[in-house]
């Protein structure tokens, strides 16, 4: 395999686009990532869009419909939320392999307002959501972080902490859907979505478009002096565990996949400058500390309360405003989540710069589950 | 006008006399003896064997590993509820409604022992073979605290 270079990104402000469509909004992120590279639609040599509530409207085509029909291979993916980052995937396996010197992924969705509530569960016929359980996202995560109340005694102010960490760092984030402080009363007073996640605790939803340009070694010389090298491109599917078929269990594909991403780049947890991970709700965070050996196992809650993981700590999370400030447009989360690491190894994070940053990992994880990890170097 | 009862889900048996209990039936792997809520399964995904599960019984009685507490869901659904994790003593887990427990993590102890409980639910017309219309009672299985 060869190595493979992220030379732009593009991104659009997280928010609500009623009257833009999908492949406007992908396409627009698409430009403004051949932007940042330097390069036009010309260079490209295939497309890869993720998309997740439009998986049949081929909307990476109707992308090279808006910016240039250049007749080359266009797909699209879908891979709940994990979507975008799997485009991006698929997009470093084309130039890893020796298939095509500069590819794009675009990851792009408009969820209005139908959020994550969306859906509920039925069996044959007769609807079950509310009557057997919750199958919907908030009950989910929220099961998951009382999970870990029971086994490490962390606490719902733990969990709330997660959120005002990340509401503090989207104040510096121009492209998060919000940029608003919020104390730990106002979280803990908040309204409870699921226990122990109030709204504060829970993403908000809304519309987004993320683009990246990746490129091999030969290529990248005539278009950047600094690329950003992809150190590894990591996918887990759910393994056998006891209950994850009743409750998802999110937390042992992505300990997998952190183990596989961090033997195959030769870099450890330790190695990190900052991490964009995978905060659908607050609790979600506080797990993946664990997961993602940030810390030892029942260790997340100390981490969150020294503030280990706040900008100017030893290992920043999320310092984009993560999912919970900057907007969860589930196809777009994947792409938006390398945008930040590359904006960060360039040093063009402004307030939100992490000094001297070397090495980021990116994670998302999609439930049903995939899980994704990229691991990139400046 | 007849009622018919039904189960809201296939996992849950009601039987054709009122004198016997309704239960929860799973699969299990011979090979390994993993076990699955819900049929139409090709495999065991544990251990890879292929081949019929053979169904077995589920016990009305096990323990509470976690729940979160649901106050905001899709519209017509009633909040607040428990939705809880139970372990089964076959070693498998069933998704739930927790009931007769007020929803508040101080009231809710993790491991508590729980019982099976079915409820009608829901109701609905149809018009049967004969073109009858009967009503059918939707029943639904819950858990709640019960004995060690
Ligand atoms: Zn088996």
């Amino acid at each position: 395999m060869r190595d493979v270079y992220v030379v732009g990104v593009g991104m659009i402000k997280f928010g609500r686009y009623p009257d833009k469509d999908v492949s406007q909004m992908g396409a627009e992120a698409g430009v403004l990532a051949l932007k940042d590279a330097g390069a036009s639609i010309k260079d490209v040599e295939m497309l890869v869009c993720g998309n997740l509530f439009q998986a049949n409207a081929m909307n990476a085509q109707k992308i090279l419909q808006q910016i240039g029909q250049t007749g080359i291979p266009a797909l699209n993916v879908s891979n709940a939320c994990a979507t975008g980052s799997t485009a991006v995937r698929e997009a470093y396996i084309g130039v890893a392999s020796g298939m095509y010197d500069v590819t794009m992924a675009v990851g792009v969705e408009q969820m209005g307002k139908m959020g994550l509530l969306g859906g509920g569960a039925r069996s044959g016929g007769e609807s079950v959501e509310g009557v057997l359980g919750s199958g919907l996202m908030p009950a989910v995560f929220g099961q998951a972080g009382v999970e870990h109340m029971r086994k490490h005694g962390t606490t719902a102010e733990h969990f709330a902490k997660i959120s005002v960490k990340n509401h503090k760092h989207s104040v510096h984030n121009p492209l998060s859907q919000y940029q608003v402080e919020v104390s730990l009363d106002d979280v803990m007073n908040a309204r409870m979505v699921a226990y122990p996640n109030t709204l504060y605790m829970c993403c908000p939803t809304g519309d987004g478009a993320a683009a990246a340009i990746l490129m091999s070694e030969d290529k990248i010389k005539q278009f950047t002096s600094k690329p950003i090298k992809v150190a590894t491109s990591v996918l887990t599917s759910d393994p056998y565990t006891d209950r994850d078929l009743t409750m998802p269990d999110v937390n042992t594909l992505t300990q997998n996949a952190a183990k596989e991403a961090y033997e195959k780049a030769g870099i450890g947890p330790q190695d990190l400058s900052l991490v964009e991970l995978h905060d659908c709700f607050a609790t979600a965070e506080l797990l993946h500390y664990e997961n993602l050996g940030l810390c030892a196992e029942g260790e997340a809650g100390r981490m969150i309360d020294e503030g280990r993981t706040e900008l100017g700590g030893d290992i920043p999370v999320n310092v984009s405003g993560g999912l919970l400030s900057k907007g969860h447009p589930l196809g777009a989360t994947g792409v938006a989540n390398i945008y930040e690491i590359v904006t960060q190894l360039r040093g063009q994070g402004g307030a939100r710069q992490v000094e001297g940053a070397k090495a980021g990992l990116a994670h998302v994880i999609g439930l049903g589950s995939a899980c994704t990890i990229h691991i990139l170097t400046a | 006008m007849t009622h018919t009862q039904r189960a809201i889900a296939p996992m849950l048996r009601l039987p054709a006399t009122p004198d016997e209990k309704p239960y929860l039936v799973g699969y299990r792997c011979p090979a390994c003896n993993a076990t699955y809520i819900g049929g139409n399964r090709v495999g065991c995904s544990k251990c890879t064997y292929v081949g019929d599960l053979p169904e077995v019984r589920l016990s009305d009685h096990g323990t509470l590993y976690v729940y979160s507490i649901v106050h905001q869901s899709a519209p017509g659904i009633p909040v607040p509820y428990v939705s809880a994790i139970v372990d089964l003593p076959e070693g498998v887990s069933v998704r739930c409604n927790l009931v007769d427990i007020e929803p508040d993590p101080q009231k809710i102890e993790f491991g508590m022992p729980v019982d099976m409980v079915t409820r009608k639910v829901r109701e609905r017309k149809e018009k049967n073979a004969h073109g009858d219309e009967e009503t059918i009672d939707i029943i639904a299985f819950f858990f709640r605290p019960g004995k060690d």
